[in-house]
């Protein structure tokens, strides 16, 4: 979902850009505060894997892949302003080193992929996890949820910014960005939940760190 | 298993799923894809320098193993950079650090 230069207008770069900046700002504040010894190799695997499995593209249906987002993971094992932290990494380096997203689109990928995906999944599992009671099985089934509904999520506001700039009318590109993404957020979610899970019964202290 | 082993076994993992991206999907992603699909594909602009363009390091003629080459030194240089900022961020704290 990496917009590339030239499918958004200035005015939603300029915005987006202001947004994006805000919350890594803000996100950079609040981790100062609250970062501990234990989050520093956590927050350096966690860019590692998601870059690594975004390489991994699978298929969908019709012709059409897709590859994890990566920021419900964070958001379930750290929080949603480290998912802002290591979205913002991850998708700066892919667009300076690795020419997967547009310069001037970083903004709009940030918020979409960090800001948007990471605080729908956290509050997605945190109230899922509320309603459903503390066991690994609803922690699995919030967390497949949360990461599902994090790249419809995700999906939908990269559509709302393609309307916005002219490039494809909302009713064209809404339904169509929803539509594929409702089937690429399965393999995140199969994806989150193979990991939390692994991370559960090999290192369940990983899951009580504090969540920024 | 010590701590210390976990994450280096963790690393690994990450390195051997870089090893495997060449058998990842060529199909056009979501986003492309309706590009396609809805006939705006052709606005997006070209990159104004290319470095290891498509994870696909330049020069080297196999393209499975450019394409694992600019898996590895992406995912280590992931790891180094969120490792040193979140090591940076937490530095920079002006009280007493805690657990």
């Amino acid at each position: 979902m990496h917009i590339p230069d030239g499918f958004l207008n200035t005015a939603t770069v300029v915005t987006t850009g202001v947004v994006s900046a805000g919350g890594v700002a803000n996100a950079v504040r609040i981790a100062n505060k609250k970062l501990g010894e234990k989050h520093i190799p956590m927050m350096g695997i966690l860019a590692a894997f998601i870059f690594a499995a975004q390489m991994l593209n699978f298929p969908v249906a019709g012709g059409t892949s897709g590859h994890v987002i990566g920021a419900a993971l964070v958001a379930i094992l750290l929080g949603p302003w480290a998912a802002v932290i290591i979205m913002s990494v991850v998708l700066i380096a892919q667009s300076l080193i690795f020419q997967d997203g547009g310069l001037l689109a970083l903004g709009a990928n940030i918020f979409n992929m960090g800001v948007v995906a990471g605080f729908s999944a956290y509050y997605i599992y945190r109230i899922m996890g509320s309603l459903l009671g503390d066991s690994n099985r609803s922690r699995l089934v919030a967390g497949f949820v949360a990461a599902w509904a994090s790249v419809l999520l995700a999906s939908i506001a990269c559509a709302i910014e393609l309307a916005v700039s002219g490039t494809s009318p909302l009713s064209v590109v809404l339904p169509a960005m929803a539509g594929v993404h409702a089937l690429i957020g399965i393999g995140e979610g199969l994806i989150t939940v193979a990991v939390v899970s692994v991370v559960l019964s090999t290192r369940a202290d990983l899951l009580k760190l504090q969540r920024i | 298993m010590s701590n210390k082993k976990w994450w280096l076994i963790a690393l690994a993992f990450c390195l051997l799923l870089a090893t495997i991206s060449p058998l990842a999907s060529s199909s056009p992603d979501g986003l492309e894809k309706v590009a396609e699909d809805k006939g705006f594909i052709e606005t997006a602009g070209e990159a104004p320098f290319e470095i290891i363009a498509d994870y696909v390091f330049p020069g080297i003629e196999n393209e499975a193993v450019a394409t694992i080459l600019a898996g590895w030194i992406g995912t280590l240089l992931l790891f180094a950079i969120a490792y040193g900022l979140t090591w940076l961020i937490r530095s920079r704290r002006g009280g007493v650090a805690t657990q």
